[in-house]
């Protein structure tokens, strides 16, 4: 049995260590009682993202009642022009024109959050570098060989890579910057945090109200539970 | 099993307790379930009120708009037909629209804002068909009673160019008129009556 | 209800029963109601699963529901299968509840894997291609019949429409049909119990068993209990980790079917992984689909597989227990080893799990056989409820925790409950010894 065990431990010990691989994910701050958060990241992302990306599954009356904004502020500071309350976030760009720039077409964000995590997010928005070799000039540092220019290159500036190595090969140990863009480091962390915070409310926009929900929810099945248990210890006192 | 020293008043409390907070659950959960079935927020989007130009409409064109998935009429009438509206009052079950769907704005006998553009929702007010427009004066098939209007060829009822119901038909009440302003002298939305409310 | 007479001594294990009904039900309204909002179209399939998420008044809700119900039920049903080899309850007299039993279970299954195709996602689709290429490893008519089963050469739409149709009307009807035969099977004969003695061997004048009781209320009362638990963790999941970390829904679920581009990593949903990674461990391919099939087959041959002449685990001898215990060992370990990448030191490992899964099932007519089993009592004996183990989990709890004065920040102290590395070695070591004693 002892021995089993042992075999068992080698063996699935090797699965775990071999998984890590790449730059170390960011922890991105993620809060949606942000609202205000919320609103920014909203804005950020219909200034820089909503060019190329869709967020087809959300509508502008629903960023409205959920970030507690009013309507027409909505129309008019975060929506682009001409959009109305009910439309969804689409962007402005056709697939055509799309596909001959940048050789596919850039996909619609709307759960982005929930197949690759926040973090990854995050660190995908600051994993930005120079690369000479690339046709943009950039390259990423957590998806490597990307489409997509850095899009928020002037907030952040340039970023050169710092190599170590690993197994021999060179690996991406973290990312310097290079000449200093339009925000301090602090505000830039700010603006893709806020982005992020958005896009994981995007992926889901219900999950604070079902978080809210639970609490009552579960408040009155337990009441349920205790009432039904009392009825089962009064009925089972006959058993013997 | 040993059924002495039972406490049927106590067994009788908490199974009515256990009854009355299961139902109680089953009826919150009944509600999502039910509420699940209202129009989503997609066929409200399409629900959305709807603006028309009509500053092309010729005298006596009928424009079709969507609003709701509904078909809504805008009629440009001619000043012949408002005058032969006039004339019906006999005939109609109820030409003063007392028992009729409309806003207050449109509870007048042209049934309208502006006498001369005419703004109804083109659905039978007896089961919910499309009439026909039948600008027409005693065309053969309606035979000479028949001043212009609109005919419902599902069960035969006759409306006049204000949607008024004549009498002796199956259809009980005026065509319904939507909510509707005019944005601009010849920009109308419909679905909305004040500039107030957004959502319709 | 009140005429069926169940064992009065039905423990834990006896819940997950009634619990697969109520389940059941659950899949049942949500999927109804799914299906009003559902679009079952290879182009609108993934975002009318998204309309239902957000635009559909408390369509959220229902989806959930209906996607944790699925993991649920999987759990509830493995739950309850296990219940069955501890207390022997496939053995004569009840072989055919087992046999509907398994039947449910893959009908289950099937249900489970057509249903899983339908949010249109990138697992649901390349999950859906896998396992359909499997029918092709079957000599002669394999190709055939995969394209037969797709309807085209890939999965599509097509695929979708027929998988839908399965999905929400044949495959109900099917399980429907089997609960009514597996409940009409097991009122035959009635219910086994946890020392596997048959209570109606003593009787009363009336001819009512001595041990048994009317099911109804002591068993309603009592699974009404198993309910509202049950429902606290089905709640929890719902509205606190619908996602239950990837396993219930799976990340790569949330981009949509892409017949152009396969996922890095192809998981199935964990209830298939144990057999997924059998699949695997086999390295050809008609062998691999015998082996997945035959882990299915095997379980059908308990009744007559196992020649002890005891049906409880109580009254075994120590070999089925330790078989039991590697059994559950491969089967959860098989099933973790499905949902990671298939490294080579993982194939080893998933081997040794299938070469022990299968041994639990081929070897059982050699060590039932053998082994010595205890003497059986003659009426049900007395163990302790849940409710009478409270006091000593309570002591548990005091000896692996110790009260010490902490000082918060304030200044102010208050006792706070520490873990007790000492106390936690006792009764680990305590623990241990009562599981070796309780293998023999």
């Amino acid at each position: 049995m002892k021995k089993f065990i042992t075999l068992f431990l080698l063996l699935i010990l090797p699965l775990g260590v071999s998984a890590s691989e790449g730059i170390e994910l960011q922890e991105a701050d993620i809060d949606l009682s942000d609202k205000v958060s919320l609103q920014r990241g909203a804005k950020h992302f219909v200034t820089y993202c909503l060019g190329c990306h869709s967020v087809k599954h959300i509508r502008y009356l629903r960023i409205a009642l959920d970030m507690g904004v009013d309507e027409k502020k909505v129309l008019k500071d975060i929506a682009p022009e001409g959009a109305g309350i009910y439309d969804q976030m689409h962007s402005a760009m056709n697939a055509h024109d799309a596909e001959k720039w940048f050789g596919i077409q850039p996909p619609d964000l709307s759960l982005i959050a929930r197949s690759r995590g926040a973090d990854w997010l995050y660190s995908y928005l600051k994993g930005f570098y120079t690369d000479k070799s690339k046709i943009l000039g950039t390259n990423n540092a957590v998806f490597p060989d990307v489409g997509m220019p850095n899009v928020l290159w002037q907030l952040q500036g340039g970023q050169k890579p710092l190599y170590k190595k690993v197994d021999g090969k060179q690996v991406i140990d973290k990312l310097v910057t290079e000449e200093p863009g339009t925000l301090s480091q602090a505000e830039f962390d700010r603006v893709v945090n806020d982005l992020v915070n958005f896009l994981v409310y995007v992926g889901e926009p219900v999950q604070l109200e079902r978080q809210r929900m639970g609490k009552y929810v579960l408040f009155f099945i337990l009441m349920f539970v205790g009432i039904a248990y009392l009825l089962k210890r009064e009925y089972w006192r006959d058993i013997h | 099993m040993n059924n002495e020293g039972v406490d049927k008043s106590k067994r009788q409390f908490l199974t009515t307790a256990l009854t009355v907070v299961g139902a109680v659950g089953t009826g919150y959960l009944a509600v999502p379930f039910l509420a699940q079935m209202q129009p989503s927020v997609k066929a409200m989007a399409a629900g959305a009120p709807v603006e028309v130009d009509i500053s092309k409409m010729e005298p006596g064109q009928l424009l079709r708009v969507e609003w709701r998935g509904k078909p809504v009429w805008i009629l440009n009438r001619t000043p012949e037909v408002l005058e032969t509206l006039k004339t019906l009052d006999n005939e109609l079950r109820d030409p003063l629209s007392q028992e009729s769907i409309q806003p207050a704005s449109s509870k007048n006998p042209a049934r309208s804002i502006k006498p001369e553009i005419f703004v109804a929702v083109g659905l039978c007010t007896h089961l919910g068909c499309s009439p026909t427009f039948r600008p027409e004066i005693a065309p053969n098939d309606l035979g000479d009673k028949w001043k212009g209007g609109f005919f419902c060829p599902c069960h035969g009822s006759w409306f006049d160019l204000a949607g008024r119901v004549y009498r002796g038909v199956p259809a009980p009440t005026n065509l319904e008129i939507p909510p509707y302003r005019y944005i601009t002298d010849t920009l109308i939305i419909i679905g909305e009556e004040t500039t107030t409310g957004a959502s319709a | 209800m009140a005429q069926y007479y169940a064992p009065k001594n039905f423990n834990f294990w006896y819940f997950f029963g009634s619990l697969a009904l109520l389940v059941l039900v659950n899949q049942f309204v949500t999927g109804i109601l799914l299906t009003m909002n559902y679009k079952p179209d290879a182009k609108l399939a993934f975002d009318s699963v998204e309309y239902i998420m957000r635009d559909v008044n408390w369509g959220w809700l229902v989806r959930y529901m209906h996607s944790t119900g699925a993991s649920a039920f999987f759990i509830v049903v493995y739950l309850h299968m296990f219940r069955g080899l501890l207390y022997g309850s496939f053995k004569q007299p009840r072989e055919l509840i087992w046999i509907f039993g398994m039947l449910l279970f893959v009908a289950l299954m099937a249900e489970a894997f057509m249903g899983y195709l339908l949010p249109w996602g990138q697992m649901s689709y390349w999950g859906a291609q896998v396992i359909i290429s499997l029918f092709s490893a079957i000599p002669v008519i394999g190709d055939e019949l995969s394209l037969w089963v797709r309807g085209d050469y890939v999965v599509s739409d097509a695929t979708l429409n027929r998988f839908f149709a399965f999905h929400v009307i044949s495959v109900p009807l099917v399980l429907v049909l089997l609960v009514f035969l597996h409940i009409v099977a097991l009122h035959e004969v009635g219910s086994n119990n946890p020392d596997g003695i048959e209570i109606k061997k003593n009787k009363d004048a009336n001819g009512i068993p001595l041990d048994g009781i009317p099911f109804h209320p002591y068993y309603t009362v009592k699974d009404i209990v198993g309910v509202g638990v049950f429902m606290l963790f089905f709640a929890t999941v719902i509205f606190y980790m619908p996602e239950m970390g990837g396993y219930f829904l799976e990340h790569a679920n949330f981009i949509p079917a892409d017949p152009m581009k396969t996922p890095e990593h192809i998981a199935p949903v964990w209830y298939f992984t144990p057999f997924y990674a059998i699949l695997r461990a086999i390295p050809d391919k008609f062998a691999g689909v015998i082996g997945m099939g035959g882990a299915i087959v095997v379980m059908f041959l308990l009744p007559w597989l196992d020649r002890s002449e005891v049906k409880s685990i109580r009254y075994r001898g120590g070999i089925y227990k330790k078989a039991l215990l590697l059994f559950v060992i491969s089967f959860l370990g098989l099933g973790y080893l499905g949902t990671q990448p298939a490294t080579p030191a993982a194939t080893t490992v998933a081997r040794i799990f299938t070469a022990i899964y299968f041994g639990f099932f081929l070897l059982m007519p050699l060590y039932t056989r053998w082994e010595k089993s205890k003497p059986l009592p003659t009426r049900l004996t007395d163990q302790p409820s849940l409710e009478d183990r409270i006091p000593a989990l309570i002591e548990t709890y005091h000896e692996i925790t110790l009260v010490k004065q902490v000082t918060k920040e304030d200044g102010t102290t208050v006792l706070k409950r520490r873990p007790n590395p000492a106390g936690i070695l006792n009764v680990i070591t305590r623990l241990a010894k009562k599981l070796k004693k309780s293998l023999d």
